[in-house]
């Protein structure tokens, strides 16, 4: 595959946090950096120190639990949160078997985040499903097992490796399996008789997810139809399918990158260490870093380098590029995103560059 | 992506933005698109990679003739068909931020279908841009929009007379199309009621006159630019929780009996403290609620229940006031029976639950509304069958009087009588736009048919601007 960025010529990294001129009067920052990002611990999720005087406020995140009415008004924030769970909460009451796409992915770790707030401090009422493409970073899958064990929630996993093996997909040309993820999805969907599927999905992240509906309906084949789409209207969500179809539920469509970003941060959610800058083998192909890895192996002619980098989305290894970072902390990620002049697939994402309908083509399939 | 508006340096000390919901509608070509794809473009929303697409795209097609340029609207038309045939077919949403708000857009093209787009774009905004081809003025979709926003009761309704240039700047354009829209506006009661306000302001899309920034080719026009107006009008919630009318519909009951979450658990929650745990989860729908205030429990064919606030819970911090639209779990001193499809409500305050639904009724399907025909309506946390008892009328959108009607068809807006197998503590919408909202729904294939709004029965007595 030839290299398509051609305006956008260099690897995406952390120097395009030079913001660009603007009409508004943008003030870049002297300092892009945070201050404490010395401190290593990007992950370390700050946990209430034993049983706190008021039993209900015993929480790993109560510091920020309490959203802060301003000037009679909820931050954005607040009012994105307010409405991820009260979808969250109308999906488990009207549906018979949700189950939540849990990759270990930024999204999806923000997606749990919420239905644990959802029905504290009750467990979380429905399986976690991941969709393994066999390609995964190991931390990933590592990540995955402790969250799920730590929740005590039951995982189904859908295995594209199992159906290379079975015969029923072959592999690609280009090796990549994102691709290859929708038959095992529809599988463990019809055979744990899933009707509900939340997902991670934004509609920020690309044009054709712009048009995805909160509720959003599957035929017998998992296909989306984006032309005949039921309205959505107020805040009441039509979830009414016949057997054999199933719903995909998206809480947090209107959250942009930033936004999670931010909620992270608030929340101090932990994360696969990935997301944050560390020291990793790469090497160049299509405009973006790879890391080298059992399914990810330079040709001869590109050069394996160490670079300092951090990961903006995760998913097939062998498909997702890394960006040049020194974003240690959570909040120096959040200054790097808010200065980003690159989508986190445009940057990261060599399966999301083929073409202008790529992701439209993966959904009308029944891709995430 | 959200822009690079709000930059790290003010991370630290702004207060956090607050968010803002508006939709754009207006009829085919009058640069709805455009206008979206500038304002996201100006706002720095538009990151690098997505421009080059559409730079490419727009090359491709020779946009803009010798001049050349970028083709904005591509940067909201985001399925295949539709850029291929160059118009919008779904509603479209877009994000973009300043350092004031957050923006969630939605892009709904006015074909078709310019009804449903409308009023689904509508039913969640908080103000509607309505866009005008300068060289055209009001027509009859601009009439039809309009009625639908006042109708829906949107809070802000702004009239972009776009294509400006067009038109040479000509400021006696402006004022003509100006005074037929506040005359329209008049006719429907549109921005004279005191629940809406109506603004018209001149703008380029192309260009970007007036929409980001005031325009030196526009010296008559002194009021703000568009992005300013939006900035500073205040959001429905807000409006909303200073209601005095508390409104919680019960959306489900947490009550774990002893199967706590194991990471809250992990983090010193008081297994015992929790054992009898019983607490209501919705989201406040509009006005506020404190612990210690009485509230009425209303279980439909029940007479009402009051008891006090005992708790407001959520995820692990105790609050002693919500408001709308926040999401909570609510404890209550009394142990009633409470599930899914109750509502509670400020002592005092409490309407009665009906079988006898009277609506106006946006019919948003191909499949027509006939008198005796079966549905099902999704009112709150509930859904209920129903039957078409008759239909009264439909609004004709030149006189904008109800003319005679027995059937409702795909965009018509039209009075109607329904029955209900179960009541409903249904409210007027005038007064309240989320209990006063509901869904009808196909029960055969479960499609959405039609929005609703809950009217007073007639003979009641009905606000007149009210009888569209
Ligand atoms: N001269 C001029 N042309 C405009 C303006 N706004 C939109 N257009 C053009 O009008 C046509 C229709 O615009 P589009 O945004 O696709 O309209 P939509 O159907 O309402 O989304 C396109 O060719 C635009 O370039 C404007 O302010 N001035
Ligand atoms: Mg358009």
């Amino acid at each position: 595959m030839s290299n398509l960025s051609t305006t956008t010529a260099e690897f995406a990294s952390a120097a395009d946090a030079a913001p660009a001129p603007s009409p508004r009067g943008i003030r870049p920052s002297d300092d892009a950096r945070g201050s404490d990002s010395g401190s290593g611990l990007p992950n370390a999720r700050k946990l209430a120190s034993g049983p706190s005087a008021d039993a209900l406020d015993a929480t790993p995140w109560a510091a920020s639990a309490a959203p802060a009415l301003q000037a009679g008004r909820l931050s954005s924030l607040d009012t994105l949160e307010s409405e991820a769970i009260h979808i969250i909460r109308e999906v488990v009451a009207e549906f018979e078997k949700p189950a939540l796409l849990f990759s270990g992915g930024k999204d999806s770790v923000v997606m749990l985040h919420l239905a644990t707030k959802a029905f504290w401090p009750g467990k979380v009422p429905f399986p976690v499903l991941h969709v393994d493409t066999g390609h995964n970073f190991p931390e990933v899958l590592d990540f995955r097992d402790r969250t799920v064990e730590r929740l005590g929630l039951k995982l189904v996993v859908g295995s594209v490796q199992e159906f290379i093996d079975r015969g029923e997909l072959a592999e690609r040309a280009d090796g990549t399996r994102n691709p290859l993820q929708t038959v095992p999805l529809l599988d463990a969907i019809q055979r744990n008789k899933f009707d509900a599927v939340f997902g991670g999905g934004r509609r920020d992240e690309d044009k054709a997810r712009a048009k995805e509906r909160i509720l959003s309906l599957r035929d017998e084949f998992g296909q989306w139809d984006p032309r005949n789409q039921r309205p959505e209207l107020w805040n009441l969500y039509n979830g009414r399918h016949t057997v054999g179809q199933h719903v995909r539920a998206f809480p947090i469509s209107n959250w942009t990158e930033l936004d999670i970003w931010r909620y992270i941060e608030r929340e101090n959610i932990e994360l696969p260490g990935l997301y944050y800058a560390h020291e990793r083998q790469v090497f160049a192909r299509d405009g973006m870093w790879r890391a080298v890895g059992e399914v990810s192996q330079p040709r001869p002619d590109e050069d394996v380098i160490t670079k300092t980098v951090r990961y903006r989305t995760v998913g097939d290894m062998s498909c997702t590029g890394a960006v040049e970072s020194n974003a240690y902390t959570v909040s120096d990620v959040v200054v790097e995103v808010a200065a980003s002049t690159l989508t986190e697939r445009g940057a990261t994402r060599a399966d999301d560059r083929i073409s202008e309908a790529a992701m439209e083509d993966r959904k009308k399939d029944g891709y995430f | 992506m959200t822009t690079a508006a709000v930059l790290p340096a003010d991370l630290e000390t702004a207060l956090p933005t607050t968010l803002f919901r508006f939709a754009t509608a207006g009829s085919v070509d009058d640069g709805k698109s455009t206008l979206v794809g500038r304002l996201l473009h100006d706002s720095k929303a538009i990151l690098a990679d997505q421009l080059d697409a559409v730079a490419r795209t727009s090359a491709d097609r020779g946009f803009g003739g010798d001049k050349g340029g970028i083709d904005l609207a591509l940067l909201t038309d985001g399925l295949r068909a539709e850029r291929e045939q160059g118009i919008t077919i779904d509603v479209a949403y877009r994000y973009f931020a300043t350092d004031q708000r957050s923006f969630i857009l939605a892009d709904c093209p006015g074909h078709v279908q310019y009804t449903k787009n409308t009023v689904t774009g509508a039913s969640t905004a908080d103000a509607v841009v309505v866009l005008i081809d300068a060289r055209k003025g009001v027509l009859e979709q601009t009439r039809r929009h309009l009625s639908v926003l006042q109708l829906l009761r949107v809070a802000h309704v702004i009239v972009a007379v776009n294509k400006i240039d067009l038109v040479d700047f000509s400021e006696s354009v402006f004022r003509d199309i100006e005074a037929e829209v506040q005359q329209v506006g008049r006719e429907l009661g549109l921005g004279s009621d005191g629940i809406s306000d109506l603004l018209v302001i001149p703008v380029s899309a192309l260009d970007g006159d007036n929409v980001v920034e005031r325009s030196g080719r526009t010296p008559w026009y002194t009021g703000p630019a568009l992005l300013e107006v939006l900035e500073t009008l205040p959001a429905a919630d807000e409006l909303e929780s200073h209601l005095e009318s508390f409104r919680f519909p019960v959306q489900l009951v947490i009550r774990p009996q002893g199967a706590l979450a194991p990471d809250a658990v992990a983090a010193g929650l008081d297994v015992e403290a929790f054992r009898d745990y019983r607490a209501y989860a919705g989201q406040i729908t509009e006005g506020s609620v404190k612990v210690g205030e009485q509230v009425s429990v209303l279980t439909p064919g029940q007479a009402p229940r009051t008891t006090t606030v005992a708790g407001i819970d959520f995820a692990g911090a105790s609050l002693e006031e919500a408001a709308a639209p926040q999401s909570v779990a609510i404890r209550l001193a009394d142990e009633f029976d409470v599930a899914r499809g109750d509502t509670i409500a400020a002592a005092g305050t409490v309407c009665e639950a009906s079988a006898d639904l009277y609506a106006a009724l946006c019919w948003l399907s191909p499949k027509p509304l006939r008198e005796g025909q079966k549905v099902l309506v999704k009112h709150g946390t509930r859904t209920v069958q129903a039957m078409v008892r008759s239909v009264s009328g439909k609004l004709d959108l030149a006189t904008f009087k109800l003319e005679g009607a027995s059937s409702l068809e795909l965009n018509d807006i039209g009075h109607a009588q329904l029955r209900l197998a179960a009541p409903l503590p249904l409210e007027n919408y005038l007064h309240h736009r989320r209990t006063g909202a509901f869904l009808v729904i196909d029960p055969l294939d479960g499609n959405t048919l039609a929005a609703g709004l809950v009217k007073d029965h007639p003979g009641d007595h009905e606000d007149e601007r009210y009888s569209i």
